[in-house]
């Protein structure tokens, strides 16, 4: 038998890459990382690349149909690499300054892109838990590394637990429905449920667990309990990166469970994900403003957009899916930025992750507060800025999907949360700074998160392109 | 007179025949084996002495040969102590867990073309299993004696168990890849031609590694450090006397036993001889061919070569320093025996006469 | 019928072992209640003609997992009864939940779905079928994928393993076997020619 194998490419390349980065690191142990850290680059941008060249324009199926190649996720796969990319750069600054270089920070970000990539182009449950397995265990021991700090010590623990409950639930729900359908294989399974006249409670019952699963990975309330303790405990650059590109891949695994495997019961897990969503949006934006640490509040607001993010799926249609697509778009480019302005703030011996630390920096540094403003600006859905669009789109599916007393709340939630982004703002622009500081990162550092900060403000003036893509993508 | 014990015979429902014919054929291997352990004993102390010069045991019976009886009267005889705040149970049991797997392990080696207890598909698997089992008679041991130097023997002796039955694993997966089976008489058969075609040649690094790991499971000089009398007394059966001690004694000389049958099995050619390939007329002369074509002496023979060198390794070798031991499983052993899985597969893909072909 | 009376027998005791694992007060012995749970499925596995996978958990779980698992038990010597505190006070609350959520989960996940008169009676292989067989050529081919990723995660875990436990200590003093086995004579001895000493000086 001979495989066609062309369309996992990018995924052989970043594993042979990562063994090879592994090795390297092994053996030409020098203190700046430097080589290492330029492979897992050459890597992440190969793989982009590589997505890219052998990008189908529909879908193609291989692996025995374990491994599904189609223009979603090619443009995930690009857009985690993209993502990952600009958090390693950011994170080189980060971890030197805080003497946490280690070359198994690059080797497990690859491992763990690897994993998201998996899980993004799974075709069968078995993939989708091995993927989002290695994506997990990855992220396990980058929140560990930091050894000396018991923070990130507890957070790695609370992550590893909760998560593995989580993951059991998954795999619960998993084996119900392979005993229901007697298949893993997505397209099969969603053919018997869509052919089954009555309804059939058993199904039902596996769609509950497999929804505990994703709302977990995604962060949704009332699973959204590890999401404050890890970004808070784990260093900052492993913080910025579990909250971007792996977003990226919950989004997807939850389509490719949920839409490609179980659109049959999209009655079921639609009220399920109303009840998620609502009380993700209410407890992450009204629990936000009560933070006065930036990583804390960030993971709120992460726990709020994930809410919104549930309502694009929810709506239940292909425009919904590409509006929820552009929302996890956004939502990861612009947490990169928030996440590397705190970076771009803290220097060796400090974290500069209290909200105190942010007072006067308009005064400082008049161009980083206006990043740090249109970050802002972008996460609380301010127009012009990309922010408003995602949540325009998503508001607009939910109205054509009639579920309009949820558009309504989401929108009081959105009022609501927009106090705590533009506290920040206020901060930087109207409080006098209590600390004299000196930004002290590298070019490359200021160079792309000046780019980043950038990009939000240029998708949210041109936001057709990006949905467009969006769009093609799930249409294949 | 053979009539009637065919009659009876007859009387037993079939299951029951079965049953008694399977504990018959048990019988038949454990009692030599046990004798061998006995004897092994005795020619331990006999080539030991003599290569450190002494004339070793000459008391007992003509030139000592009835001394490994009087070491099991001996022991027989002796109070069985147990220590106070030892965990009875367990400590009773332990000996039991050490000797049952190395026995159990017998059922699937074949003595020739036919004589096989059991022969099941997944041979090399299940003596795989079964010598991992092993290591529960030792820690059990050493964790139910409440002794410090009980204890420290068995921890010494888990740490070193596991990491090498990792790279005796590997050696025995180029044995099945080479074999293509994992039927033990298949393994055997796989290597039938003549002495350059036994798997020793192909797969030697593994067969090096092999009967070092085999050492080293077996907690044998120089990889002894379970016992290691000079730091801990006697390791994990320092609490144990009489006939306890005894069947730990048994268990290691059976697992002696066994790693070397197994050696010869797998890179030996087992009960193939040595001389096949010679023209056939030299195999029809009558007492002579039968003994220079193949047959259990032929297994017999080779197992005694691989006893042997246990021996003469203790008698030469200095024991181990414990992180030396570590090192060598895990540094020098795995990574061999891996790089070597390669090459076997490269062998096999180019079938390389005369093994793969 | 002999195979059925193997079967139960092979049940109970993994039921009875199972539910010892978590009642005894030692955990060693808990441990050891474990291993004969293995061992009794691995014995039932047999029973289904799984042999691969039978012997496999025996050699992986039995063998391995379980011994490094009773080092480190006895290693640590846990005392239990800390953690067993509140135990009594929280047993009506849980058991009650968890009775309801069995009760729920045996409407939902009962005979009707799952009985065994909904399946066909699963074919009797020949003797010379090689369970190892079959399920490597599945697994190089049909699952080379999924197997490859599992691959991947193992390779994690030891990464993971080694990075979290491995401190290099520049101070140490570790000997360097390579340069023990470079040493030569003229490192080590100098010999010094003296005048010999003469009897009677002070």
């Amino acid at each position: 038998m001979i495989f066609d194998i062309a369309p996992a490419a990018p995924e052989i390349f970043v594993l042979g890459m990562a063994c090879v980065v592994l090795i390297v690191e092994a053996y030409h142990n020098e203190p700046s990382h430097a080589l290492v850290y330029w492979l897992a680059q050459v890597t992440l941008l190969g793989a982009a690349v590589l997505t890219l060249y052998f990008g189908p324009e529909q879908t193609v199926l291989a692996f025995n149909d374990i491994f599904v190649s189609d223009p979603m996720s090619a443009l995930l796969k690009v857009a985690v690499c993209v993502v990952t990319f600009v958090v390693f750069l950011y994170s080189r600054t980060y971890l030197r300054e805080h003497d946490l270089l280690k070359g198994e920070y690059f080797v497990l970000g690859l491992f763990a892109v690897l994993g998201m990539m998996v899980l993004i182009s799974a075709h069968n449950l078995l993939t989708i838990y091995l993927g989002l397995e290695l994506l997990s265990l990855s992220l396990y021991a980058m929140v560990a590394l930091h050894r000396d700090s018991e923070s990130a010590s507890e957070a790695a623990m609370k992550y590893f637990v909760l998560s593995a409950l989580a993951s059991g639930m998954l795999l619960y729900g998993i084996s119900i429905l392979y005993g229901v359908t007697g298949n893993l294989d997505l397209a099969r399974v969603s053919l018997i449920i869509t052919e089954q006249t009555e309804p059939n409670t058993l199904l039902i019952f596996g769609l509950v667990f497999v929804i505990v699963g994703v709302a977990f990975k995604l962060g949704a309330v009332p699973f959204h309990m590890w999401i404050p303790d890890v970004y808070q405990g784990a260093p900052t650059s492993v913080t910025l990166f579990i909250s971007t590109a792996p977003k990226l891949a919950a989004f997807a695994m939850a389509i490719r469970l949920l839409v490609d495997g179980l659109g049959g019961l999209i009655g079921s897990w639609q009220d399920m994900l109303i009840i998620l969503s609502f009380l993700s949006m209410a407890a992450g934006n009204i629990i936000a403003i009560a933070q006065s640490n930036i990583k804390r509040m960030l993971a709120y607001s992460t726990i709020a957009h994930v809410g919104f993010l549930l309502l694009g799926i929810l709506s239940g249609t292909l425009a919904g899916y590409s509006s929820a697509m552009f929302y996890v778009i956004v939502y990861a480019l612009m947490t990169t930025a928030a996440f590397g302005m705190v970076i771009l703030l803290s220097r060796s011996g400090f974290e500069s992750d209290r909200l105190d630390d942010f007072k006067g920096l308009a005064q400082q540094s008049q161009w980083f507060a206006f990043v740090m403003l249109i970050v802002m600006f972008s996460l609380a859905g301010v127009p012009p800025f990309v922010g408003f669009w995602g949540k325009w789109f998503v508001l607009k599916e939910v109205i054509d999907a009639g579920i309009v007393w949820l558009a309504a709340f989401a929108v009081i939630f959105t009022v609501i949360g927009a106090f705590y982004y533009l506290r920040i703002v206020k901060l930087m622009y109207f409080d006098k700074a209590d600390t004299d500081r000196s930004i002290t990162s590298s070019h490359e550092m200021r160079f792309v998160i000046s780019v980043n900060g950038l990009a939000i403000l240029a998708l949210g003036l041109a936001p057709g392109l990006l949905m467009s893509l969006c769009v093609a993508a799930l249409s294949a | 007179m053979f009539e009637t014990l065919h009659g009876i015979w007859q009387v037993f429902p079939e299951g029951l025949r079965l049953v008694i014919i399977i504990l018959l054929k048990i019988v038949a291997i454990l009692v030599p084996l046990m004798l061998c352990v006995a004897y092994l004993t005795f020619a331990e102390r006999k080539i030991i002495g003599y290569i450190q010069a002494r004339i070793g045991p000459n008391r007992v019976g003509p030139r000592g040969w009835l001394q490994p009886i009087a070491d099991v009267c001996k022991l027989l005889l002796k109070e069985i102590t147990i220590p106070s705040g030892a965990n009875r149970f367990l400590f009773l049991l332990a000996p039991i867990l050490a000797i049952a797997p190395a026995f159990a392990a017998w059922a699937v080696i074949p003595f020739d073309d036919v004589k096989v207890l059991s022969n099941i598909n997944a041979g090399l698997l299940y003596i795989l299993a079964l010598t991992s089992l092993g290591i529960y008679g030792v820690i059990i041991a050493g964790w139910a004696s409440n002794s410090k130097y009980a204890f420290l023997g068995s921890m010494r002796s888990a740490a070193q168990i596991v990491s090498y039955e990792i790279a005796m694993g590997f050696a025995l997966v180029g044995v099945l890849m080479a074999a293509r089976s994992l039927n033990l008489q298949d393994i055997v058969l796989a290597q039938q031609g003549n002495v350059l075609h036994w798997f020793w040649l192909p797969l030697l690094p593994l067969f090096v590694v092999y009967f070092v790991s085999g050492v080293a499971e077996t907690n044998r000089a120089p990889f002894d450090v379970a016992e290691g009398e000079s730091e801990i007394v006697a390791g994990f059966h320092v609490e144990y006397a009489g006939m306890t001690f005894a069947i730990f004694f048994l268990a290691e000389y059976a697992n002696m036993i066994l790693i070397s049958i197994l050696a010869s099995v797998f890179f030996l050619g087992g009960w193939l001889s040595p001389l096949e390939g010679l023209p056939a007329s030299l195999f029809e002369v009558p007492i002579m061919g039968t003994l220079l074509g193949p047959g259990m002496h032929w297994l017999f023979l080779k197992t005694s070569i691989f006893l042997f060198l246990f021996i003469w390794l203790r008698a030469t070798f200095p024991r181990y320093r414990y992180d030396q031991i570590m090192r060598l499983g895990w540094k020098v052993f795995i990574p061999i025996t891996i790089l070597w899985l390669v090459v076997i597969g490269v062998l096999i893909m180019a079938a390389v006469p005369p093994w793969f072909n | 019928m002999t195979d059925q009376i193997i079967f139960y027998a092979l049940a109970l005791l993994l039921i009875f072992a199972g539910s010892m694992v978590i009642t005894v007060r030692n955990p060693v012995h808990a441990a050891l209640f474990l291993v004969l749970a293995f061992f009794t499925s691995a014995a039932i596995w047999l029973l289904l003609e799984a042999e691969f996978l039978a012997i496999a958990l025996v050699l992986v779980y039995v063998g391995a997992v379980m011994v490094l698992f009773l080092f480190v038990m006895m290693m640590l010597d846990i005392n239990l009864a800390p953690l067993r505190e509140g135990f009594a006070r929280y047993l009506p609350v849980g058991g009650l939940v968890a009775l309801l959520m069995m009760f729920a989960m045996g409407l939902v996940v009962g005979p009707r779905y799952f009985g065994s008169e909904r399946f066909p009676v699963p074919a009797r292989h020949a003797a010379d079928y090689s369970n190892t067989k079959e399920l490597g050529s599945v697994l190089y081919t049909d699952y080379v994928y999924p197997f490859e990723i599992a691959a991947a995660i193992l390779l994690v875990a030891i990464v993971a393993a080694i990075a979290l436990t491995l401190r290099r200590r520049p101070h140490i003093k570790a000997q360097k076997p390579q340069l023990q086995v470079a040493v030569r004579r003229e490192d080590r001895i100098r010999l010094v020619k003296m005048t010999s000493e003469k009897k009677g000086s002070p």
